[in-house]
Parts: structure tokens; sequence; C-alpha cells
């Protein structure tokens, strides 16, 4: 077999393994919560009687490594359950939520990841003057301030004082694609601002460690113009820890917005999350966990393969 | 004000010319614009309701685990849902009378055990069907179910046969209640088909507004229901709730103009979000308070010395004007205030005196540290009025020790568990209510562990007492009870703080809880 093939399906394999051992933890994390699902659903006002019957009624009385497997078998058939506070179909609700939190993050890291980069390149071309400096001051002050401050500020300016977008990026599906866009603008501006930093300064470095390389002087000696020797050359013997910091980033836009989120009232499986964790509604905590997981450790995956196959030693072995 | 701009302010108010023209004529006219937006809205109020537009509404207090079944219903955004699309048996007048809605009028028997609720007719479902006394029964059945999961369990105890008498709703209480009609105004009673007994989350109810669309967490659309039985609420045509739990999206919303009403604005920030333009910032004293409960039977809460010194021990005034930033009142170690009926307003308010508080804190004979839990969820601001406490108590020489208990968990593990903790109350219409929720011995919420038999006999004394004056007397000397010798320390009653702008009018102050007692969506109407 192709080496890479036999590398490919191996870090598959262990990212399956990842995935069993994260569905453990988050089972075991959710039954260690403090507090008792009956009276967080029913709130201050629950009376003893009201309590004992919602428990019974959840089937909270069996043993947990009974609950475990059931609920496993049935994930992976699909099937997530019912939420135990509304009642509601699970897979359902998540459909919705993860369908908004992919749309918001896609628009964000559309305008993200080519910006980043290409910053990053320009900050390589004009090292150590002005451009550079003035990228990495702007990135690395937006990456510094907490995102809800970042998100308050753009919405006083560009909400409250010049009316340009919505302060409340709820979308719905009414909306048409453009509405969507405009609905949605705001988060994604501070997304942006919030990952732009991480992946441009990684661009910078890694461009810049190859840059030393003696077939670097050789293409400058040839009398290549300076920025295509820094796309060209360059950039493909450093895809490989840009792609992992671009894959980090990605996942951190599906799955850590939750500040985003509450900030603009965007829909997303952030809030979604919190809500039921506050609620102790375990079957949803758990199948949000799975799917933050997959997608996690699925990303990385991808990133593991790219790197792979962008090196050449490994896609063309002696 | 001459005759042409009078001519225009009429036809503005009609909503004939619309506001932005109107705006335009008035300041070519020379009036301000600022003046012409106050003189529109006086006049457009003086025109009265208007039908037409819809209202989007921004609210904090709604999850994604919310649910349609009014049993279930806990938070703002379930409890103003409700208000707007279901119907109640009857409503609570902001002077505290009773409005029958379902139920046309009502009678007690001499000895207030015995109530008959002559059903209105012609009120219908929003699937057509129309409301019967057997959906009336079945829904308090429901509620009163000891199996039910309901929030109104608890005041549907003292309710023993619940029976339909041609149109007319028969109920027996196991003891003398002349407060009953009051206790159905509870807003998890609103009355569903069948009482909800086919399917509880349906959404079919008698309100003014059907539902459209559920997100829980996200958003709630609910249109005018035309067939609804009285003309006098229900303005608008759309109703849309948005969930903004945050509360400086909330309020960027109200200014930005996406939403026209917001409920909860902080104390903090409503002094600023009142001198945005075209905001109006409404604060209404409730009979919510902030408290601070000890457990009467747990040492070393068990001394009324020590009680005393630590009800002498805080500064009321203090608290109001910090933590509530003077949206509020000083409160009395009582659960009542002037905005219940009957209240007695000669009590002697309690001051703070760290002399008198030092004096029973010795007479007490406790020493060390005493431990105060409490949370952010405990109440606004309520980690810093511990601070406050702390502060004002160490004047008198007694040591408070304050644990941050984490806001997850807080109402299962130390709310009416711990005998010393930080909490609030939302208030009750009436305070017999309001008395047999947490001060009665065998209340389930009796959060002081205040067991007092004399206390528990006057309370029972006073339900069934129909001579107001009588009544009036025996609640003062309850409410003196509570306060010298309860485990309640109260420093304050809180205001409730609303918002809208001026695309709505028709606010009307109702101390019974926030917007209007939750029916702001259905009585205000669109100003353009």
């Amino acid at each position: 077999m192709h080496p890479v093939l036999t590398l490919v399906i191996q870090r598959l394999a262990l990212g399956l393994l990842l995935l069993l051992a994260a569905s453990v933890l988050i089972f075991v994390g959710t039954q260690i919560l403090p507090g008792d699902v009956a009276q967080a659903i029913l709130g201050q006002g629950a009376t003893e009687q009201a309590l004992q019957n919602l428990r019974a009624e959840l089937g909270l009385d069996q043993p947990a490594f009974t609950r475990y497997f059931d609920w496993l078998f049935s994930a992976l058939q699909g099937d997530l359950g019912t939420a135990l506070s509304n009642g509601l179909d699970i897979a359902t609700s998540i459909g919705g939520r993860l369908q908004n939190t992919l749309f918001l993050a896609a628009v964000a890291a559309c305008i993200s990841v080519p910006l980043a980069i290409f910053l990053g390149l320009l900050a390589v071309r004009y090292r150590d003057r002005w451009p550079d400096r003035l990228i990495s001051a702007i990135t690395l002050t937006s990456i510094s301030l907490p995102e809800f401050l970042l998100g308050y500020v753009i919405m006083y300016f560009f909400s409250v004082q010049w009316g340009l977008f919505p302060s409340v990026s709820n979308i719905n599906d009414g909306m048409t694609f453009l509405e969507k866009l405009n609905a949605v603008a705001l988060p994604a501006i501070v997304l942006t601002l919030v990952v732009l930093a991480h992946m441009m300064r990684m661009t910078r470095a890694a461009i810049l460690n190859v840059m030393q390389s003696a077939y670097i002087e050789t293409a400058e000696l040839k009398g290549l113009r300076r920025f295509t020797i820094i796309a060209r050359h360059a950039m493909p013997n450093a895809i490989a820890p840009i792609v992992n910091v671009v894959m980090i980033n990605l996942a951190y836009l599906v799955v850590g917005v939750v500040v985003i989120e509450v900030v603009f009232v965007y829909p997303g499986m952030g809030q979604y999350l919190v809500d039921h964790v506050a609620k102790r509604d375990v079957p949803v905590v758990q199948a949000c966990g799975l799917i933050f997981a997959t997608i996690y450790i699925g990303l990385n995956l991808l990133a593991d393969i790219i790197s792979i196959l962008s090196n050449p030693r490994l896609r063309h072995p002696k | 004000m001459n005759d042409e701009f009078r001519y225009l302010l009429t036809r503005a108010a009609r909503g004939k010319l619309d506001r932005r023209a109107f705006l335009g004529r008035a300041a070519a006219l020379g009036v301000t614009s600022t003046a012409a937006t106050g003189l529109l809205s006086k006049a457009v109020l003086a025109q009265g309701p208007r039908r037409g537009g819809s209202l989007v509404m921004g609210m904090q207090g709604g999850e994604s685990t919310n649910s349609l079944d009014p049993a279930l219903a806990a938070s703002q955004v379930p409890y103003v849902y409700l208000r707007v699309s279901g119907e109640p048996l009857v409503n609570i007048m902001p002077d505290g009378s009773l409005d029958g809605r379902i139920a046309e009028e009502w009678t007690a028997s001499s000895d207030a055990t015995n109530w008959r609720f002559k059903i209105r007719s012609g009120v219908e479902f929003h699937n057509g069907q129309t409301v019967t006394a057997e959906d009336v029964a079945q829904t308090l059945r429901r509620h009163s179910n000891e199996e039910s999961q309901s929030g109104a369990l608890g005041i549907m105890r003292g309710i023993t046969d619940i029976a339909v008498d041609g149109d007319t709703l028969v109920l027996t209480t196991d003891g003398p209640n002349a407060d009953l009609p009051y206790l159905l105004a509870d807003y998890h009673l609103m009355i569903q088909p069948n009482g909800g007994m086919d399917d509880a989350t349906a959404g079919i109810f008698a309100g003014a507004y059907k539902w459209v669309e559920n997100e829980p967490g996200v958003r709630h659309v609910l249109e005018k229901f035309e067939n609804y039985w009285d003309d006098s609420a229900g303005h608008f045509n759309s109703i849309e709730m948005l969930v903004i739990n945050d509360s400086t999206a909330r309020n960027s919303a109200l200014q930005s103009g996406q939403v026209q009403l917001i409920n909860r604005v902080e104390p903090r920030v409503a002094g600023l979000l009142s001198r945005a333009p075209g905001v109006t910032v409404e604060s209404t004293a409730g009979r919510g308070h902030y408290v601070f409960i000890m457990h009467c039977n747990t040492a070393p809460f068990d001394n009324n010395d020590l009680r005393m010194a630590l009800k002498l021990g805080i500064n009321r005034q203090d608290m109001v004007d910090r933590i509530l930033r003077g949206y509020g009142s000083v409160g009395n170690d009582m659960p009542i205030n002037a905005s219940y009926p009957l209240f007695d307003d000669t009590i002697p308010q309690r001051e703070y005196d760290p002399d008198q508080a030092r004096f029973h804190y010795e007479r007490s004979g406790h020493s060390g540290p005493i431990d105060l839990r409490v949370s952010d969820v405990s109440f606004p601001g309520a980690v810093d009025a511990a601070q406050l406490f702390k502060e004002s108590a160490a004047a008198a020489g007694i040591d408070i020790n304050i644990i941050r208990e984490p806001g997850d968990g807080y109402w299962s593990e130390t709310w009416n568990v711990q005998p010393f903790c930080a909490s609030y109350w939302g208030g009750r219409p009436v305070q017999d209510q309001m008395y047999s929720t947490a001060y009665l011995s065998t209340a389930d919420w009796n959060d002081t562990r205040f067991f007092n038999d004399h206390f528990d006999e006057l309370l029972l004394e006073a339900r069934g007492e129909l001579d107001q004056t009588r009544r009036k007397a025996i609640y003062s000397e309850m409410g003196m009870m509570v306060r010298d010798e309860g485990g309640l320390i109260c420093p304050m009653f809180n205001d409730f703080i609303d918002a809208y702008n001026d695309q709505i009018t028709g606010w009307v102050t109702n101390p019974n809880l926030e917007l209007m007692d939750g029916r702001a969506p259905v009585l205000m109407w669109s100003a353009e």
C-alpha cells in the first residue's frame, strides 16, 4: 500500500478512537454537574412532589453505565433523543442551529482566511517596514480586546450611530441569502477581527522561516519579483503550519463563538448549548458535545492530512 | 400653537400623515422636532388605541428550553407569551381590582368556601372551538393534579373540588378564602381546550394573539386572533418577541429601532438610556423584593437577638441608592409594601442603627463569623449588596463571612437549604398569597423556617374575613410578627424598569409585574 494511504488511514483510526474517548468524557462530565435536572427545569418555584414526578418521568433512576451505552448506540444511528426540558426532538432542533453556526462560521472564514494569508504575505514582503508594523499592530490590538467589547464597539458605530447593519442578527428560513448576509455582517466582522491575528502572524512566521533557505536566494538572483518569490516559492513549503493554524481557527469559529452569539442575538449552537447546560438538559448537552468534538477532531484530522499531502517526501517515497 | 400646526398634529395622530412628513412640516413651521414629537405622542394617546402595525419586542429571560406548556413556564419570555396568547379566568387591574376575562362574574358563599364563576359565552379558542366551563374545569384539574409539574400546583392546593354546573364553574375550597379569584389570575392558569389534557404544548389558547412561529430561546411570532372577544385589547396585527438576554444588545436594539419595547433595563444604565432620542424608560414600583434570609430554626439564627442584630445592622437606604441606583424603595423586614391592598402604612420603618445592633448582638451571646451565602443569580447586584451588608454590620461588631456560591444550581443547593443566603421574591397580588407561599409553617417555600402557630391562625382567620377593616388589622399584626420575629431581612423593593421607543404608545403603570403585568404588547398600540 502507498505509504501516504497508510498514514491517512492511521490518522482516521486515531480520530475515531479520540472521538470515542471524547464521548466518554462528555458523558462523565454531564453526570458530575452539580444540581439536579428536575430542579433546574422547574426552577425556584418547584415543589417536592413536582420534582419527584419529573425525576421518575425522566428515568434518572437508572445506572449511569446502562445510560451511556443506550445513548452511544442511539447516537450512532442518528437518534439523539428528545430534550428533557421542552420535549422537542434534539436532532431537528440542533439541525437548524448547526446550520446557522456553520453559516456564520463560513461567512467569517471566507473573509478572514484569504485576508489573513494575504496580509501575512504582505507583511513578509515589507518586513520590518511600516506596512508590516501597521498590519501587526492592528491585528494584535483586535485580538487583545475581549470579543464582547469589540462587539459592543462595532455595534455602537455600525448599528446605533450609522445604521448600516442590524444589531440583532436574528436569521430565519424566511430570509433570502442576501438578507441573511446583511444580518450576520456585524458578527462576521467581529469574528474576522478575532481570528485574523493568529492566522496572519503564523503565515508571516512560517514564510519568514522558509525565506532563510538557499533556494530563495537563488530565486532572488534569478531576478524574480519579491512578491512572486513569497507567494510561489516560499508559501508552498510553509503550508503545513499555516493549515494547522487555519483549521484551529475554523474550529474556533464553529465551537467557540457563544459570546458573539449572545451579544448579537445569533441563534447558533453556542447559546443553545449554554441554555441546556443551565437547565441540566443532559441529552442535549451530550449531543452538542459530541457534535463539537466531531467538528474539532474532523478539522484537525483534515489539517494533518493536508500537511502530509503537502510534503513531497511523503508523496513521492524512494 | 397655530392652526396649521394643530391641523397637522390631528392628521398625524389619526395616522393620515406619516410621522416623518409631520416632523418635516412642523420644522417648516418653526417647531423643533423634540417639541413636535412630544406633542404628537400626547395627541396620539388622546386619540385612543389604533389598530394596525406590528410590534417587535426584545426580551430578557428566554431559553432554548422554554415550552408552550403553561404549567412549565418560569421565566419572563414564557410569562409574556402566555399573557399575549392565553386568556385566564380573571386579570388583576393596576389598581388591584379584578377584571373578569373568561369568567364573566363570580359569587361566593357567605363563608367564602364555595365559589361560582359564570363562564363568558362566545369566547373562542384559536382552533375555532368555543370555550366551555368544562374546558376551564379541565384546565384547573390539570394544574391541581398532584402528579402535574405545574408551577401553579402550590396555589391550587386549597381547592378540594372542581365541578361544572351548566355554564358555571363551581369551586370548593378546604377553608374560607376571600382571595380565591386573585389566585386564579396566575399566569400558568391559561385556559386550554380540554384543559390541555390532550396536548399541553399545542399553543392553542383563547387570547388576543395566536401562534405563528415558536423557536424557543430565539424568537416567537404571534398574529392577531381575529375572533378575539374583546375589542379593547390586541391592537397590533402581529407581535414578534426576540430573545435578547444581553443587556447591552437589548438597549442597542431599542436605540437603533430594531425593537420597540424591551424589559429589564439595568438600573445602572436606565438614566443613560432615558436620554437617548425617542426612548422612554418606565420605572414601576412593584412587589418584588431582594432579601437575605435566615432559618429561624437553625443555630445561630434560632436566637431572635441575633436576627434582630442583623436586621438593625443593614443600611437599607444605602442599598437602594447603590444597588438599585434609586430605582426602588427601602424594605421593612416584611414581604409587604404599599403596593399591596390592605397595607398598613403606620408600621414604623426600621432604620440602620449600629448601636442597637451591637446591643442585640452582645445579648445573643454569639461570637465568631457568620456565613452568608450569595451568588450573582441571587438577585442583580447581590454580591455587591452582601459586601455593603458586611461593612455596615462590621460597624456594629458583627463579622459576616461572605461565601460565593456558583450560579449554577444555586436554587437547588443553596436557597431553601443553607441557613443564611441571599434571594429574591417576585411578590404576589395579595398579602394572603405572599404569606401562604412563604411564611405559613406548612408552606413548601417557607425559606426562613418561620414556624409560628399564632401567625398561622391569624393567616387563616384573615383569609375567611370579609370585613376589610378587621382584615387590614390582622395583616398589620402579621406584618409586625414577621418584621420583629421572622428570619427575613428585606433591605429593598426593586422597581421594574422597562423601555419603549416613540413608535408605540399607550403605557399604563401596572405594579403587578414587569411590562404592565405582561400585557403591554396587548394593550399598547402603534404611534406611527
